[in-house]
């Protein structure tokens, strides 16, 4: 309706419409001037809005727009013109702000969209988040359940608490409704239900390892699903529910020998156990990724725990083994060692206990030989030296077990008279067999060397003891020693034949015959006689005492003397031979220093040069005249010695051929003995030879010598060997 | 056994040292080569007429050079000649080269000369006495275990 200005309008009829326009131009205007009071309140409330300018423009635009509508309020009835300038103005500044406005929403209304996009983009985006961190999450979950588990498995090195623990903590962890553990057979050919978490003793279920489903499972080093009816899987009951979902997994068992560091990655162990794992039953569970995931880490977890544990095992076991075996050593070693201590001091107290007595019988009776012996005293006082020095050696060598076993015993060779040998031993035994009422009796071969180079205390020993022997063991009848010289056919020995006696030059063999007629021995027990300690068992040996050693060291001895030694004998009662050979040096010349004093006629190189020669020495030193005695006394002369010049002439005579005269005595003219003696003696073949012995060889001396017709100087102190060579220079003239 | 090598191994050490020593020479070796079966205490028996002879002598010496007025330098000399003959027949040599010594003092007639080499004699006898009869004592005692007396050169 078009207002005008000159008209006041009355209250028409339609006064109702005009009241209703009244009243909403009112409302309006009081919306309007309200909501900008509200934006601003709000603007002002969010920090964040950034179009604030355009909220200003709207903020005009609508309270213009009030305004306007507030002052048409005043034009329905009469107005003044100021009223209907300030209309006109509210009007044009309302149309220039909405127009501005309008211009602007241009611009803003496609930004407005398109946060509406970015909007919708970033709740996707936040959606995605949301779920990776789900996964991430799980993941870690998963992680931590396996860091328990395994710090569960690995706290243990038990394998029996490994395996509990592995099905318990998997079972709490997956919620799982059933685990087991099949173990392979010792056979290999089966596997065993071993472990399960809810059944305490599983019944030994075993199931062949060559099923399709098995292998499928061991030839994969993931966990594999697979079905609720195959025979590993059959664990629980059949219920009426849906069984879960059945996973299985190999977990290789390891072996100490499979521990190469070069072949880690591969591991080519044949072995493998089976585990199972069932998820509930009635549940919708599937199995996810992480947790299979899961399943193969703890596998690989167990299979390093199950092997630590075999480790432990084996090497507790080993050493178990070896401190055992320590133990025993170590015994055995104190007891040894104990043993060889007592025997040890029991030989060094026994050595000196029977070396004391035996020194002091050796000695006192050498001594006893040099005081003034009857001689049968002497002679019994020589056996006995020679018992008790043989004692002495086979004290010795009894005391000496290990030298005689591993043959450091030497012979000590000597030349020595074979003949007396025999003589002594036969002297030895002669009051034995007297006492027994026993015949003995010597024969020695007329070959038989005198003198023969060997160890001549052993040797009697062994003929002591062989000869011993047969007085010990003959009740009666006689003893015969025979000893020759083997010639080559009776050398032999048919029983050894690998006795080869070779004679040469040097050497001789001696071979001894000692033939009794007493118990003799039984051809069985021949070869135990000469072993150490065996002794037979006839009654007749049992009362003879003996340590059983005598046999052993005689042949012993006898293969040192490069020889042999045997026994024949018959049998029981009829008597038996001990025959022995050994091999004996014979000496080139007769030279030992306690020869008897032979006299020979040899060269004048040999110790008698003048056998018998009378020779007259006339000193008046008594020392100096016994050494000259000495002197021509070893040279074989036959020496009269007289101490003065009268003496001599006295006793001069023709059988004398040389006199000695020792002319440095002051007093005593020598000279003039010289001269008495050619007075004496005119002839000249019975005249003897005239020696001057003096101190000094000047020219003068001499020269008087050869006036008064003296034969020969020597100056003194003479030597065996002048003395000599003076000697048979004047005899050869 | 080793006993007597033991014993043999002294005898010849306590030999060796006697001729080192100048207590004996040579003559002394030549007196054992005469030792033999037939007279097996030679040494000894010379050694002993030797000791009994010196000590006849040095007591003549010692009673001729006492006398504070005439000393009877021609018995004393007389004396010595005979004592350097037994010491050189027997082989002490030390004994023998202080007679010599001796000697030419009794024919200066030196008296003081004479007292001294008679003090050095007496000493030189008593010492030889001593180590011959160790050495006999050793001879004994190897003999006694049954070993033989080592020959020395």
């Amino acid at each position: 309706m078009e207002s005008c200005y000159c008209i006041e309008p009355q209250w028409p009829a339609d006064e109702l419409l005009m009241k209703y326009q009244y009243i909403s131009d009112f409302f309006i205007a009081l919306a309007y001037f309200s909501i900008p009071l509200e934006l601003i309140y709000f603007v002002k409330k969010s920090a964040v809005f950034p179009y604030k300018w355009v909220l200003v423009q709207f903020g005009a635009f609508i309270v213009l727009c009030g305004a306007t509508h507030l002052i048409s309020l005043w034009t329905f009835t009469m107005h003044t013109r100021t009223v209907a300038v300030v209309m006109t103005t509210s009007k044009v500044l309302t149309a220039v702000v909405s127009c501005a406005t309008a211009l602007m929403l241009v611009h803003i209304i496609p930004d407005l969209l398109s946060v509406k996009t970015r909007e919708l983009f970033l709740k996707n985006k936040a959606a995605e988040l949301d779920r990776e961190m789900g996964l991430i999450r799980t993941q870690e979950e998963t992680g931590r359940h396996v860091r328990m588990l395994t710090h569960e498995i690995r706290s243990t090195l038990d394998r029996h608490t490994i395996l509990r623990t592995t099905l318990v903590e998997l079972g709490r962890t997956l919620a799982l409704e059933e685990c087991a553990l099949w173990m392979p057979t010792r056979t290999g050919l089966e596997l065993q239900l071993s472990y399960t978490l809810r059944q305490q003793n599983p019944v030994g279920y075993t199931v062949p390892i060559h099923l399709p489903v098995i292998n499928q499972v061991f030839s994969s080093s993931r966990a594999v699903k697979i079905s609720p009816n195959c025979p590993v899987a059959r664990l629980r009951p059949a219920g009426k529910y849906m069984p879960g979902e059945v996973v299985a997994v190999r977990v290789p068992l390891l072996h100490l020998s499979n521990f190469q560091i070069n072949a880690w990655p591969e591991l080519s162990t044949k072995r493998y156990a089976l585990m199972v794992l069932m998820l509930p039953s009635d549940s919708a569970r599937q199995w996810h990724v992480h947790e299979l995931e899961l399943v193969e880490v703890v596998a690989d977890q167990v299979a390093v725990a199950l092997s630590h544990a075999a480790i432990l095992e084996e090497s507790t076991r080993a050493r178990d083994l070896l401190m055992e075996q320590n133990v025993a050593l170590d015994l055995a070693r104190r007891e040894a060692e104990t043993a060889i201590r007592a025997r040890n001091d029991f030989l060094a107290v026994m050595n000196h206990e029977m070396r004391t007595p035996m020194h002091a019988i050796i000695a006192l009776s050498s001594l006893l030989q040099e005081t003034e012996l009857t001689p049968e005293q002497r002679l019994m006082v020589e056996t006995i030296l020679k018992s008790s020095n043989l004692l002495a050696t086979l004290i010795n060598d009894v005391l000496d077990l290990s030298r005689l076993e591993d043959g450091s015993l030497q012979l000590e060779l000597g030349t020595f008279n074979l003949y007396a040998v025999f003589r002594e031993v036969f002297n030895l035994i002669k009051p034995i067999a007297s006492v027994k009422k026993l015949n003995v009796s010597l024969n020695l071969a007329p070959d038989l060397p005198e003198y023969a180079i060997g160890d001549e205390k052993r040797l009697m020993q062994t003929i002591l003891n062989v000869v011993g022997n047969a007085l010990k063991f003959s009740k009666e009848g006689s003893i015969s020693v025979t000893a020759f010289v083997a010639k080559s056919e009776s050398l032999r020995d048919p029983r050894a034949p690998e006795f080869f006696p070779v004679p040469s030059d040097n050497h001789f063999y001696l071979r001894v015959q000692v033939k009794d007629s007493g118990s003799g021995i039984s051809p069985q027990d021949i070869p135990k006689l000469f072993t150490k300690f065996a002794q037979t068992q006839s009654t007749a040996t049992r009362n003879s005492g003996g340590s059983g050693l005598g046999l052993a060291i005689c042949k012993r001895f006898v293969n040192l003397m490069e020889g042999h030694i045997w026994i024949e004998s018959e049998g029981l009662g009829k008597g038996c031979t001990a025959i022995f050979i050994v091999k004996l040096g014979i000496p080139e010349r007769l030279n030992g220093p306690r020869l008897p004093f032979i006299p020979e006629v040899s060269t004048s190189h040999g110790p008698t040069a003048f056998p018998g020669l009378k020779v007259l020495v006339m000193d008046e030193n008594g020392v100096s005249r016994m050494v000259t005695k000495g002197l021509l006394v070893h040279l074989g002369c036959d020496v009269t010695m007289v101490s003065s010049s009268d003496e001599c002439l006295h006793v001069v005579s023709h059988e004398h051929k040389v006199v000695l005269v020792d002319v440095c005595v002051p007093g005593i003219n020598g000279y003039e003995i010289a001269i008495r003696i050619h007075e004496k003696f005119t002839k000249r073949y019975e005249r003897p030879l005239i020696v001057a012995l003096t101190g000094n060889t000047d020219k003068v001396t001499k020269e008087k010598c050869m006036r008064v017709g003296m034969d020969g100087v020597i100056l003194k102190p003479v030597s065996l060997d002048k003395m000599r060579s003076v000697l048979s220079d004047l005899l050869e003239q | 056994m080793d006993v007597v090598n033991q014993l043999r191994r002294q005898f010849v050490d306590y030999y060796t040292s006697l001729h080192r020593e100048g207590f004996v020479d040579d003559q002394f070796t030549q007196l054992q080569k005469l030792q033999d079966e037939n007279s097996p205490d030679f040494v000894v028996e010379v050694a002993s007429l030797f000791f009994e002879d010196c000590e006849k002598l040095i007591n003549n010496m010692a009673r001729a050079l006492e006398q504070q007025q005439r000393v009877d330098f021609k018995q004393v000399d007389a004396s010595v000649h005979q004592l350097k003959g037994s010491s050189s027949s027997i082989g002490a040599m030390r004994v023998k080269n202080v007679c010599i010594a001796f000697r030419s003092f009794c024919e200066a007639q030196n008296r003081e000369g004479c007292l001294r080499c008679l003090q050095q004699v007496t000493h030189e006898y008593s010492l030889l006495k001593n180590k011959l009869q160790t050495l006999f004592r050793l001879e004994q005692q190897i003999l006694a275990v049954g070993g033989s007396i080592p020959v020395v050169e």
